[in-house]
């Protein structure tokens, strides 16, 4: 009898704060998996954010910093480009990347820094308790927005991964969703694809990763992932959105 | 025969498990582990394909499986 | 060493890479610009990496990425850039890595102006940022000390682990003077210590952190700053006496250029033959109180001039605990101070201890005063940018009415006493 699934090395023993049926942790642990068939967890430095995974440092068993709210693109610019052997990763939440952190997330994908980023996007401002985000669905009712998003007044979610990719500077760009498990093994796929472009130094990479927010949501976790499905998947469908190949091949590059 | 082991005390009762097992295997226990959480337990190991489905939809990495002479490779999934 | 004439902007990037700093990450804002500028150009040429960041915001993260994985890291700015980068500086201070900053000063607050000012002493000396911590802060009254302290300012950021400001007004950026270079050459790099994030291959793995949820460990992180923060006070205070070797009755206290305008309206005076004493901080923080007391006690009574509405002056308070009375002579806007601006307030204060010296203008200061007056009048008519003059001072035009009128009656004066 061998082991063929439990605990990879590049995550320490610790118990998440994670609620229940949050899937912040199937992501976490899907990183550290990823860092571990790569063999590159002794040059790994990665970026937690503020948020719910503010705490991130506590659950990657590797050389960490804790970035301010919305900066770890910057943070991680400032590690990458004076440290170009790292490989450097931020890890964060809608809130801290598609709300204040948007100048830096835009402006790191377009200078194309070798960077990877893992965002998490949940519709809601977890650690805080639950309010709006940008990326919180029309009529999704949040702490501060209590009769439900209304677009009129603060417009549509925002969508990053189209986003991003509209940008020129080649990049890989995929979203993919934890909620189920068929969704979870495709986004490690990407997950690995972004940190293997990152090991040949090619382009700036971004996972965006649909996630589920029981708690916050008002949900228990099988009807977050319901949810997720029913209402968060038709407004942002999954898929690469950006290869640096295929877009060098179209531009004849 | 593949089996899993399920960590009680590190399971928080999400039954994300139980939704994943295409065996239908898993259920949530009487008892509460030591957080005041129902645990997940396998109610008929013989049936356990080592498929790992649970594991991989646990967000708490609670679930380790096991198998003899399985074609995986250790992680690739 | 041969002597370079340089802009300061551009000296103050070379010093940085004379202290072995080949990394930059910072944003064109005036009158500063010329820095990332010089750096674009010449960081390529050392193996370094000059990154233009979206935002002040951005940049102080940036350095934060940079000097946590252990590389000596430069960002300049100019008032309200640094006003952005507080957060940012906050979480530096907080997880204690070493950085340089260096604020070229405008007129504010708001966008204020791009002329040189030094309203930025609080901001540098007490509000940075949020919460108990200090910036090691370095104010040069030349572009040699610029280039001087900017080198020692990257040895005190790994010493203390700290980050530490160069504060110059927009003059020290954008002047030229001949400078000299103590280093040759790419200074080494950094030699990081265990704090940094080179990738925990073969070591234990590191965290650069300023979250501390548990309230003790929080207080007992803030105890551990203060203690740096006292042993920088002991052994980094710094500071410059200027004619205080002879009796004075009156002490000025002054720092950066402003300290180069009063030497010259006190060596005016002592041409007429009366003795007044400068003080001029280096080390802004900390403040060398102590010092300045030793040179308060001896004096009547203190003139604090600053290009400020009077922010210094607190610090002067401190030292002085109420012995003297202190007079304040400050403007704004970019308004600079001439030399014979500063010699009247002087003899104002000396008048007030009943020491009012002869007012025989010097023989420079009738000369000045007449070329000043044909300054003013062209600068009437062209609004030109703040150049300075060879006295380290010239008014604006908009002061131009005020000056020429007192001009008119110093040289009246100078006649009736048939010189």
């Amino acid at each position: 009898m061998n082991k063929i699934f439990g605990y990879p090395p590049t995550l320490t023993p610790r118990t998440t704060h994670y609620c229940p049926g949050c899937t912040h942790g199937v992501i976490h642990r899907m990183v550290g998996e990823v860092i571990d068939e790569l063999g590159i967890r002794g040059r790994t430095v990665g970026i937690a954010p503020v948020g719910c995974s503010v705490l991130a440092y506590e659950y990657f068993n590797f050389d960490m910093f804790e970035a301010s709210h919305g900066r770890a693109p910057a943070v991680a610019t400032g590690a990458k480009r004076s440290r170009p052997n790292l490989i450097v990763f931020s890890y964060q939440g809608d809130g801290d990347l598609a709300s204040i952190g948007m100048a830096e997330i835009v402006h790191a994908a377009n200078r194309g820094e070798k960077i990877t980023v893992v965002f998490v996007n949940n519709a809601i401002y977890g650690m805080t308790g639950g309010q709006m985000a940008p990326t919180t669905m029309p009529n999704q009712r949040t702490t501060t927005c209590p009769m439900g998003r209304d677009v009129n007044e603060v417009g549509y979610p925002v969508r990053m991964a189209e986003l991003l990719a509209e940008l020129r500077t080649p990049g890989f760009i995929a979203r993919g969703s934890a909620h189920t498990v068929q969704e979870t093994i495709r986004t490690k796929r990407y997950l690995k694809e972004a940190f293997e472009h990152q090991v040949a130094g090619r382009c700036f990479t971004f996972v965006e990763v649909l996630s589920t927010c029981p708690t916050n949501w008002g949900l228990s976790p099988r009807e977050a992932a319901n949810w997720l499905e029913r209402e968060m998947i038709p407004y942002y469908p999954l898929g690469v959105k950006k290869r640096p190949d295929v877009q060098a091949a179209q531009e004849g590059a | 025969m593949p089996r899993i082991e399920i960590d009680k005390e590190r399971c928080k009762g999400c039954e994300r498990c139980n939704d994943a097992c295409p065996q239908e295997i898993l259920a949530m226990s009487e008892a509460l582990n030591v957080k005041g959480y129902s645990y997940a337990v396998v109610t008929d190991p013989s049936r356990c394909v080592g498929c790992r489905l649970c594991a991989i939809a646990c967000p708490d990495v609670a679930i380790e499986v096991y198998s003899a002479g399985t074609q995986y490779e250790f992680f690739a999934y | 060493m041969a002597k370079v004439l340089m802009k300061g902007n551009e000296a103050i990037g070379e010093a940085a890479i004379r202290a072995g700093c080949i990394h930059f990450f910072g944003y064109p804002i005036t009158p500063q610009s010329e820095v990332p500028e010089y750096l674009a150009r010449r960081l390529p040429e050392v193996g370094g990496q000059y990154v233009q960041a979206e935002s002040e915001v951005a940049a102080s993260n940036m350095i934060y990425g940079a000097a946590g994985v252990g590389m000596r890291v430069l960002t300049t700015s100019s008032s309200p850039g640094i006003s952005l980068m507080a957060e940012g500086i906050s979480y530096i201070a907080a997880s204690e890595l070493p950085v340089v900053l260096v604020n070229i000063m405008r007129a504010g607050p708001g966008l204020g102006g791009i002329l040189p000012a030094q309203g930025d002493y609080f901001q540098a000396t007490r509000g940075t940022g949020h919460g108990d911590f200090q910036l090691l802060v370095l104010a040069p009254a030349s572009v040699q000390e610029a280039v001087n302290l900017v080198i020692l300012a990257f040895e005190l950021a790994e010493k203390y682990l700290n980050p530490v400001m160069v504060i110059g007004d927009g003059m020290i950026g954008q002047m030229m003077e001949p400078v000299e270079f103590p280093v040759e050459g790419v200074g080494p790099p950094l030699d990081p210590g265990d704090w940094a994030l080179t990738g925990c291959e073969g070591r234990e793995r590191r965290i650069v952190n300023s979250l501390f949820l548990d309230p003790e460990a929080c207080n007992r992180h803030n105890l551990k700053l203060k203690a740096k923060y006292e042993r920088m006070a002991e052994n980094e205070q710094r500071w410059e006496l200027y004619n205080c070797d002879e009796p004075y009755d009156l002490l000025v206290t002054a720092f950066g250029m402003m300290s180069r305008i009063c030497k010259t309206a006190i060596d005016d005076l002592k041409a007429e033959g009366t003795n007044v004493g400068l003080f001029r901080p280096i080390s802004l923080n900390p403040f060398p109180y102590e010092p300045c007391r030793r040179v308060i006690d001896r004096a009547q009574r203190i003139l604090d001039v600053e290009m400020s509405m009077g922010q210094m002056i607190y610090d002067i308070q401190l030292a002085a605990q109420g012995r003297l009375e202190i007079d304040f002579h400050g403007t704004a806007g970019g308004v600079v101070p001439s030399p014979d601006e500063v010699a009247d307030k002087i003899r104002e204060s000396l008048a007030r201890i009943g020491r009012s010296p002869a007012r025989k203008p010097g023989k420079r200061s009738a000369k000045a005063a007449a070329a000043q007056k044909s300054k003013s009048k062209r600068s009437k008519k062209t609004a030109t940018a703040q150049k300075p003059g060879k006295r380290g001072g010239k008014k604006p035009q908009n002061a131009g009415k005020r000056s020429a009128a007192r001009q008119s009656s110093a040289r009246r004066h100078g006649r009736r006493s048939g010189r």
